[in-house]
């Protein structure tokens, strides 16, 4: 055996490429990434500290998954599906054992309501009934086609089966599923409805659709971290599957006290309810870092599956795309730009593809929105991970950090960023809200981009030296900016529905329009601001 | 457990701190091997890399005088950390030996120096106000029980003299004080005599870890990792609040480059290590506090910026760890601003914890959102004045312009006086109504 870092060398017969590998007598899981004659690359999701090298390898015939069933909601897990909260019990405040635990409760009693009697002939995917995870119908599909020999009405618990056909097969309420291989479904739809977050500049500027993909790049202290938690809040799906991923410990601390005391508000249910969170802070292993990305999205998939509208969330996609390349590095793999592996944007770009609206198997419709943040190093955009998502993601937030140093948060910069939804959820707001919606958004940008223009001119011969109308401008362009496109996260207004949005807007412009005519009717700027 | 030493003489090249060695049985990947050198010296060493029979050691210290004869003897056992109450008040070398003339302590019990990870569900939420009477800070930017804070500097800079003004000055909300653990790493002469009067003239317990300019570069790795586990236990198996300074991380940062292209580990960026921000994490990270359990871990690391540079791989990657900065300014140094903190960059993010009725007072967070707010909207017209001159700007602007200025000098300057968090406030206020700016 071979031990380099996180990488262990084996020789096991009969290993599949990406096949779990037990390690060493404390029961370390890898996986493989090389297979040669006579020697398997493995590499190991945990700290290989003190692992001699005549110690066991075992191989498990399977690749890295998840166990996908009732009981996922308001649960904590690390990079590889350990519940964090009984991983505590086992090992106490610090994480010293790499031991597997199955992650779901097998104690906890569902009540079931079956939809199909013994002696029914089902198909596979069929609907067999349903349970109750909190506020969500939890449907459960027949597993293979046959005739069902028993199956359980009212109470039940994963410890036990739901049921069993008539050939002895048993049905089961939890199916494992590979991390890496995407779930299937009948067909992607294009994505027509727009995710309301909540946020003013995003919502308004920047819409995103339902199924669509979204990234914010920026440089620390911009308030990457704060803006992902206020989306995970009030976004409005059904389902938010946050992952943690190479971030810091303090910050999951803070959002997990706080997600168990707040409501979800659209639906007034504990927000804990509808979140899944998964955490793989900056200090623990690098490999279930990278692997903590596919344990969430696959969850997140799950739901999409159950026929609900999903949105995955994960602070932040750089870490993840480091770990690829501390991985890579320690593989001996040929470097691409930076030291990122050649593979970062087929991997990204096949990462982002699970996202979308689709139609199940079972003919249900469901939806799985991404919103990913990015860490440029030194803030520069440039750097290879920023440039291989927006490659893929249909809308791009850029976080100015001189926005940021001038308090102006959410620090969404509004010339840089786009959206590829716009047009089409535009169309949607125009409708649904208000025929002013697209109207108001142009004038809202036309007077931003008029400061900008203005701001310059203003810089050389001051602010007096302005026309008027110009100087209205400019003050108006302050307020939609303090006003408008500012939003505390500490207070009430964090969270703006559409409505509320377009109100505050029309409000502004309104003041703009009047003032304006005003001035052309001869009033001095100077008494209008007095006003 | 090995029921007897494993001693080799095996050692089939030496390439500068790395050693090879052959035929060795069971090795274990971190373990401790010490080295006996041919004239008597003996050195420890850590195992890097195993394949099958022959493995490679990183050795800590000097390799000069090590040739092929050599003898190993492999001990079984990741490095370990021993530790004891009776550590606090004393003085250690990177490689945990006293240095200050007392015999070492009997340890109680050893600990791996790498720690674990604080599982996220066990950690508690830091939101206990730390009083470092400096107004930049408490007021502006506050620093809570079990964060990690870095003062990003530069060379030339004051950033000992502040740090040694939070050291001292450094109160918990109910006026305890800390046990400091102070982490010294590639410390020039006249750094480390200025450094051991102010701990000689503190108050509260210290320990303290100290390597040297000229000293071996692999002790930079180890110290602030004895330094972490002594910080561990001290907090949360002795219940105490510790305070753990490390100065400087930018030398440290170098250590790990010049160790990684002695491994021949591919570089990235400006020849750092690809793998430095799980490095650094594996450190910062353990800044913490648990539910149920007294005691709490606060970081105050120190980086000086390689040309002032804040982009600069060091303080950016330290940057994405930490939960803030507080950045010096040359600028403001020139000026004669003490502690020369430029409050604009600076950040904490766990500030709101820490603040407001019960923990500080009611009116902290509007007083500093104002603050921030006149400060920058003075210090973006500073640009203006140098366009168009001071004449040429209208009274509002001017004003503000003074606010800039006196922002500086009386609240951001203190020399060396401490402020408690009711005379930052109340300077905060008397400044905000000098300049008829709505105080709340």
């Amino acid at each position: 055996m071979g031990i380099a870092g996180p990488t262990v060398s084996v020789d096991i017969p009969g290993l599949k490429l990406y096949d779990m590998v037990q390690v060493g007598k404390a029961g370390l899981t890898g996986e493989v990434v090389r297979l040669e004659q006579g020697r398997a690359v493995v590499q190991v999701y945990q700290d290989t500290r003190g692992l001699a090298a005549n110690e066991p390898a075992l191989g498990m015939n399977e690749p890295l998954t998840v166990q996908l069933g009732p009981g996922l909601l308001s649960g904590m897990f690390d990079g590889l599906q350990r519940p964090l909260d009984r991983l505590r019990n086992l090992s106490g405040p610090f994480i010293t054992t790499g031991e597997a635990i199955f992650p779901l409760d097998r104690d906890r009693i569902w009540q079931f309501s079956p939809a199909k009697r013994p002696g029914d002939r089902v198909s596979a995917g069929d609907f067999l009934g349903a349970l109750h995870e909190g506020a969500f119908r939890h449907p459960i599909s027949a597993p293979c086609a046959g005739k069902i020999a028993r199956l359980c009405d009212g109470e039940f618990s994963l410890g036990g089966e739901l049921g069993e056909m008539a050939d002895g097969r048993a049905i089961p309420a939890v199916q494992p599923w590979p991390v890496r291989r995407a779930r299937p479904y009948r067909r992607k739809l294009s994505p027509t409805l727009p995710l309301v977050t909540g946020q003013r500049s995003i919502d308004f500027l920047f819409p995103l659709a339902r199924g669509g993909t979204a990234i914010f790049p920026g440089g620390f202290g911009t308030g990457k971290t704060i803006l992902e938690q206020s989306i995970a809040k009030f976004a409005a799906v059904d389902i938010v599957v946050y992952v943690g991923c190479g971030e810091r410990g303090n910050e999951m601390a803070e959002l997990l006290e706080e997600f168990v005391t707040l409501s979800d508000p659209w639906s007034g249910q504990p927000l804990m309810q509808r979140t899944i969170v998964v955490v793989n802070t900056s200090n623990m292993p690098v490999a279930a870092r990278e692997a903590s990305i596919y344990t969430a999205v696959t969850m997140a998939e799950y739901y999409r599956d159950l026929g609900y509208q999903v949105l995955l969330l994960a602070d932040s996609i750089s870490r993840w795309a480091e770990a690829l390349r501390e991985i890579s590095a320690s593989l001996e793999e040929m470097p691409g730009e930076e030291g990122y592996p050649t593979y970062l944007t087929s991997r990204l770009a096949a990462f982002f593809e699970r996202a979308g609206v689709v139609e199940t198997l079972d003919g249900r419709i469901g939806s799985l929105s991404m919103i990913l943040s990015v860490s440029p190093p030194g803030g520069d955009f440039t750097e290879p991970v920023t440039q291989a998502c927006l490659r893929t993601a249909g809308a791009f937030f850029m976080l100015d950090t001189s926005l940021a140093h001038r308090r102006h948060f959410p620090a969404i910069n509004w010339f840089q960023s786009y959206s590829l939804y716009q047009a089409d959820m535009v169309a949607h707001f125009n409708s649904q809200v208000s025929p002013r919606w697209g109207e108001l958004q142009l004038r809202c940008q036309q007077l931003l981009q008029r400061e900008e223009t203005l701001r310059e001119v203003a810089e050389i011969v001051g602010v007096e030296g302005l026309q008027d109308a110009d100087r209205l401008v400019m003050r108006v362009a302050e307020r939609i900016r303090q006003d408008f496109l500012c939003q505390n996260a500490f207070t009430d207004d964090a969270f703006s529905a559409p409505d509320q949005t377009l109100a505050r807007i029309a409000e502004l412009i309104g003041c703009y329009d009047r003032a304006e005519t005003q001035l052309k009717q001869g009033v001095f700027l100077d008494e209008l601001l007095k006003e | 457990m090995r029921l007897s030493e494993h001693i080799y003489r095996t050692v089939s090249s030496i390439r500068g701190p790395l050693l090879f060695a052959q035929r060795v049985f069971a090795a274990r990947i971190g373990e401790v091997v010490r080295i006996s050198y041919p004239d008597g010296e003996t050195a420890e060493g850590e195992i890097l890399k195993i394949d099958g029979e022959s493995v490679l050691i990183q050795v800590f210290g000097e390799t000069r005088g090590l040739n092929l004869a050599a003898t190993l003897v492999f001990t079984d056992a990741v490095k370990k950390a021993p530790l004891a109450e009776d550590v606090v008040g004393r003085v250690f070398n990177g490689s945990f030996l006293p240095i200050d003339g007392a015999p070492m302590f009997i340890p109680e019990q050893w600990a791996p120096i790498t720690g674990a990870p604080i599982n996220p569900t066990s950690r508690a939420r830091p939101e206990e106000f730390i009083e470092t009477g400096l107004t930049s800070i408490d007021l502006l930017n506050t620093l809570v029980k079990g964060q990690k804070l870095p003062i990003f500097s530069s060379a030339g800079l004051p950033a000992k003299e502040m740090t040694a003004a939070i050291v001292r000055q450094a109160r918990l909300s109910g006026g305890g004080s800390f046990v400091v653990v102070f982490v010294a790493l590639g410390l020039p002469h006249h750094e480390y005599s200025f450094y051991m009067d102010v701990l000689a003239g503190m108050q509260s317990d210290f320990v303290a870890f100290i390597n040297r300019a000229g000293e071996p570069v692999m002790e930079r790795l180890l110290a602030p990792r004895f330094g972490l586990a002594v910080a561990e236990y001290l907090a949360f198996t002795r219940g105490m609040d510790v305070l753990v300074v490390i100065t400087d991380m930018t030398n440290y940062c170098d250590a790990l480059r010049e160790v990684s292209t002695a491994r021949e580990e591919l570089p990235g960026r400006r020849g750092y290590p690809g793998y430095m921000y799980s490095d650094l994490a594996a450190l910062y990270e353990r800044a913490g506090r648990i539910k149920g359990v007294a005691g709490s871990v606060t970081m105050l690391p120190v980086v000086t910026m390689p040309e002032d540079d804040i982009t600069h791989p060091i303080p950016d990657l330290t940057g994405y760890i930490t939960e803030g900065q507080i950045v010096l300014s040359r600028e403001l140094h020139q000026k004669g601003v003490f502690p020369p903190v430029d409050v604009l960059p600076c950040l904490s993010r766990l500030m709101q914890r820490g603040i407001g009725k019960g923990r500080t007072r009611e009116d902290h967070r509007a007083v500093a959102d104002s603050l921030y707010k006149q400060y920058a909207k003075g210090r973006d017209l500073r640009r203006l004045e140098a366009i168009v001159g001071r004449e040429g700007m209208v009274e509002k602007d001017r004003s503000m312009l003074d606010f800039a200025d006196a922002f500086e000098r009386e609240l951001v300057h203190q020399g060396g006086e401490r402020r408690n968090i009711n005379a930052s406030l109340d300077a905060g206020i008397a400044l905000l109504r000098r300049f008829n700016s709505a105080a709340p």
